[in-house]
């Protein structure tokens, strides 16, 4: 018998196959029950209900007490308390069959009365990003208590509303927020939800405390006894907890990126970017439009060539990221592309494209003077706008760094535009028309943070947007987030530079972890914890 | 008809007539001070959200009276504080009266160990390196003392972090008790003591120092002065005149340090609560800083120039009681 290396490759296949498959049920037979899973967050989140935060620091806490209509796995949306959707051929109705049998925390049923309250009194008025989402939701109907149906003035992608559903579709119990303020209502720091687990209690500066419900909708789960979420602001602090055991999972780089690289040759932890995928994040250079410099598009071009990309990726981020391709990351799924214009580094291109441009070297060393303000989100933002300044020096530009907190930041830039470049810390959250749109978008609400406010407009481009965001063809659709992605990166409004998933250290002990595209926003009822 | 009082009452009286326009003065010029910074409490939650539209931000600002002129907030902010109204904090969706008495407690736990230990610890050293000047026990004291003062509070709390939490494990890393564990009666102060033993220790071993120093520089003053020798030419014993003569006397200037500094460690308990996740008052005014969240801000600026108030109003009763010739007028 000839033993070929084909066959010996086929072997090895199998018996690493059948081993994970082994491994997989040692697994599943050894899941232990109980416990309390202890979870470092770096803020404290304060208003602890989805349908009015849109956030992942809340998602974060809440994903575990209340659910969403929709989730999204690793293979595609899930059904959670939607279990059907639909969307009707002219686009101006979507229909979702509603879980049946599920009740809320206190032991109310969950019914299509709570999705309709929900969608017309919170996310079409006051939750961030809905609002502009659900802008043309007219009415909610029950034609009976698990069957709603969203009818619109104008056509709603189903594909859209589905992709906003994780994020923007969490539901309230109707009974404990109708006739309230609900800006007010005291369930908004004490979540009555119906996931796996149950708010216990909130101790402000200190922890949130849930419990396991007994009655979730799931059988036989969840595994943990509890959840604790505790607010550590010192990254340091945080990093000491993980260390000494105290704390089980640290997300969103909640410790310094010396102690991710620490803790990854560390065999107690799990360090990675896995479960992020849907919370990607761009590094950015955003330009002040209105200086005349920084609207030649030559100039953009010459300092995009002048960034060496993958030397900021190794060195900033430890190598746990990839460079930009323009408003949709990787991520994006079929809305994204790769076949767009790009600026490889070649700093004496940039020099020579300057020197075109009409910016030669002047008596002082430099073309021209830029004042830089990073967005304080991060030890990447910091240390990015760092990198940006010395490689600009490389090409002859100055540049001066004006660090400033959140709120300085953002009047800063958005609304005072007192700045010639500034990085931030964009989100995509799951569809380019909730998300990045609205920084390449014109006529924005003037001084809005996280939008176009960098006096760049291109009304090409504007319709663009506009008729990509209601068009209802899928694969026209993608067709059309090509188009705006690939005429962003040759005009170059904002460098989408390098976009970067969180980085989450998490103790070996936690099982399950990380298994969804966006886990730390998901209800880990299948999370447990090795005691 | 004279309305007599005790003396001690009409210097109270006094006192907080005094206090009273410094009170207000302190609460106009941080409301001022506090405005000139950029950005508002509104800015700081959407900055904490990752995002929001421009409806949902101008609802918040209108919402939280942030779109009235600055004198019309400031006005309605000094009536409503007039009847000790603080309030509502927009960051923690509380009255701000709650959100500060949640914390105070912490707080005060905190200074009151430290204090202790710091002017205990501090007088007790500073009067052995005075009584043996010059002497190795001295210089060795004096260099831990300038050790401890050299230290910045950040570094000796996360010193000792590493130390008791990560590598002995004897500590707990932070917060004020064992989240989850449901301890009762002796079994809870004991985990609370557990909890403050490391953020006591980092922020008393700064203080001690300033004690120490000063200490020793009296109690050697003091000991050089004519009574303490007439004391000795009598025959008094080395210990009383220490006790009776001596330390009596070198306090003074002591506890003097201690009223004055009582708000200086409120400011010193900021790092601290913040590194050992503490709820107290000084991480509470750390966040709001940072979340522009003016009222809470407030509130606890308004409780600290309280606390001091009456903690100069103390001191000053003590050093009536430790130096007679001194009278409360």
């Amino acid at each position: 018998m000839t033993f070929t290396m084909k066959q010996a490759g086929l072997a090895l296949a199998m018996t690493g196959a059948l081993s994970s498959v082994a491994l997989t049920a040692q697994a599943q037979d050894e899941v232990q029950k109980g416990g309390t899973a202890v979870i470092h967050m770096i803020s404290e989140q304060r208003i602890l209900n989805p349908g009015l935060r849109a956030s992942t620091g809340v998602y974060n806490i809440t994903g575990k007490i209340m659910e969403p209509l929709i989730d999204k796995s690793y293979e595609g949306y899930e059904p959670v308390l939607a279990t059907e959707w639909s969307g009707s051929d002219d686009g101006l109705t979507v229909t979702l069959k509603l879980r049946e049998g599920v009740n809320w925390h206190d032991g109310e049923p969950f019914t299509c009365d709570d999705v309709a309250f929900s969608a017309i009194e919170l996310w079409k008025k006051l939750l961030n990003y809905s609002s502009a989402l659900q802008a043309n939701l007219e009415s909610v109907d029950c034609p009976d208590p698990h069957t709603a149906v969203f009818n619109y003035s104008k056509p709603m992608p189903i594909e859209l509303f589905v992709a906003a559903m994780p994020d923007l579709g969490h539901p309230v119990p109707k009974h404990l927020f109708e006739g309230t303020d609900i800006l007010k209502n005291e369930y908004n720091t004490a979540p009555v939800g119906t996931g796996p687990f149950k708010f216990v209690e909130y101790q402000r500066g200190q922890y949130v405390l849930a419990e396991k419900n007994e009655d979730y909708w799931r059988e036989g789960y969840p595994y943990l006894d509890r959840i604790v979420w505790r607010f550590i602001k010192d990254k340091s602090a945080a990093a000491a907890a993980l260390e000494a055991g105290e704390v089980h999972e640290s997300g969103f780089i909640g410790v310094s990126m010396a102690d991710v690289a620490r803790f990854g040759e560390d065999d107690r932890f799990d360090v990675g970017t896995q479960g992020y995928e849907n919370n990607v994040a761009h590094s950015t250079v955003e330009f002040n439009h209105r200086n005349p410099i920084l609207a030649d598009l030559k100039v953009r071009q010459a300092m995009y060539h002048g960034l060496d990309i993958d030397y900021a990726i190794q060195t900033i981020m430890h190598g746990y990221a990839k460079p930009g391709r323009g408003p949709v990351p990787s991520a994006g799924g079929i809305n994204y592309t790769d076949d767009v214009p790009t600026y490889d580094y070649d700093p004496e291109l940039a020099k020579q494209m300057l020197d075109e441009a009409g910016y030669p070297v002047q008596d002082d060393g430099y073309r021209f003077h830029l004042k830089h303000r990073p967005a304080p989100w991060g030890e990447y933002t910091q240390l990015w706008a760092e990198y940006y300044a010395q490689a600009m020096k490389e090409i002859g530009i100055d540049v001066e760094i004006l660090t400033n907190d959140a709120p300085g930041f953002l009047n800063g830039v958005y609304r005072d535009h007192d700045f010639d470049t500034a990085n931030g810390w964009h989100q995509f959250r799951s569809d380019p028309a909730v998300s990045t749109m609205v920084w390449l978008r014109s006529g924005q609400p003037e001084g809005t943070p996280w939008t176009n406010q960098f006096g760049w407009k291109d009304e090409e481009m504007d319709a663009m947007i506009d008729a990509a965001a209601s068009e209802l063809d899928v694969q026209k659709r993608a067709e059309m987030y090509h188009e705006i992605q690939a005429r962003e990166m040759a005009e170059l409004p904002v460098i989408f530079a390098i976009e970067h998933p969180f980085i989450s250290v998490t103790s070996k002990k936690l099982h399950n972890h990380h298994n969804t595209p966006r886990w730390n926003s998901s209800s880990w009822y299948d999370l447990w914890l090795e005691q | 008809m004279t309305l007599h009082m005790p003396p001690i009452l009409t210097y109270a009286l006094r006192r907080l007539i005094q206090a009273i326009p410094v009170v207000i003065l302190i609460m106009i010029g941080t409301f001022l001070l506090l405005k000139l910074a950029p950005g508002d409490t509104v800015d700081a939650l959407v900055g904490d959200m990752g995002g929001a539209d421009a409806a949902f931000i101008a609802r918040l600002r209108a919402e939280y009276g942030l779109d009235q002129p600055i004198w019309v907030q400031l006005w309605r902010y000094m009536v409503k504080l007039a009847s000790f109204d603080f309030g509502w904090s927009f960051v923690y969706e509380q009255p701000v009266a709650t959100v500060l008495m949640d914390r105070l407690g912490t707080t005060l736990m905190l200074m009151a160990a430290s204090l202790s230990i710091a002017f205990t610890a501090g007088i007790v050293l500073g009067a052995i390196a005075a009584r043996r000047a010059y002497s190795a026990t001295d210089n060795l004291i004096s260099i831990l003392g300038l050790v401890f003062y050299a230290t910045p509070s950040f570094f000796l709390s996360l010193m000792l972090m590493l130390v008791f939490s990560v590598k002995l494990g004897w500590l707990p890393v932070g917060g004020i008790k064992t989240i989850a564990a449901f301890y009762t009666g002796w079994d809870h102060v004991w985990d609370v003591v557990r909890h403050l033993i490391m953020p006591t220790t980092a922020l008393s071993l700064i203080y001690l120092a300033f004690y120490l120093r000063l200490m020793r520089a009296s109690v050697m003053e003091v000991a050089d002065l004519d009574y303490v020798r007439t004391a000795r030419a009598k025959g008094a014993r080395e210990g009383r005149l220490m006790t009776h003569h001596i330390m009596r006397n070198a306090l003074l200037p002591v506890v003097t340090l201690l009223g004055l500094q009582f708000s200086t460690v409120l400011g010193g308990s900021i790092v601290v609560e913040t590194i050992f996740t503490l709820p107290g008052l000084g991480q509470l005014a750390y966040q709001s800083v940072v979340q522009r969240d003016m009222n809470t801000l407030m509130g606890i600026i308004f409780l600290c120039a309280i606390i001091v108030v009456v903690v100069n109003f103390l001191t000053d009763l003590l050093y009536a009681r430790l130096d007679s010739r001194i009278e409360l007028a």
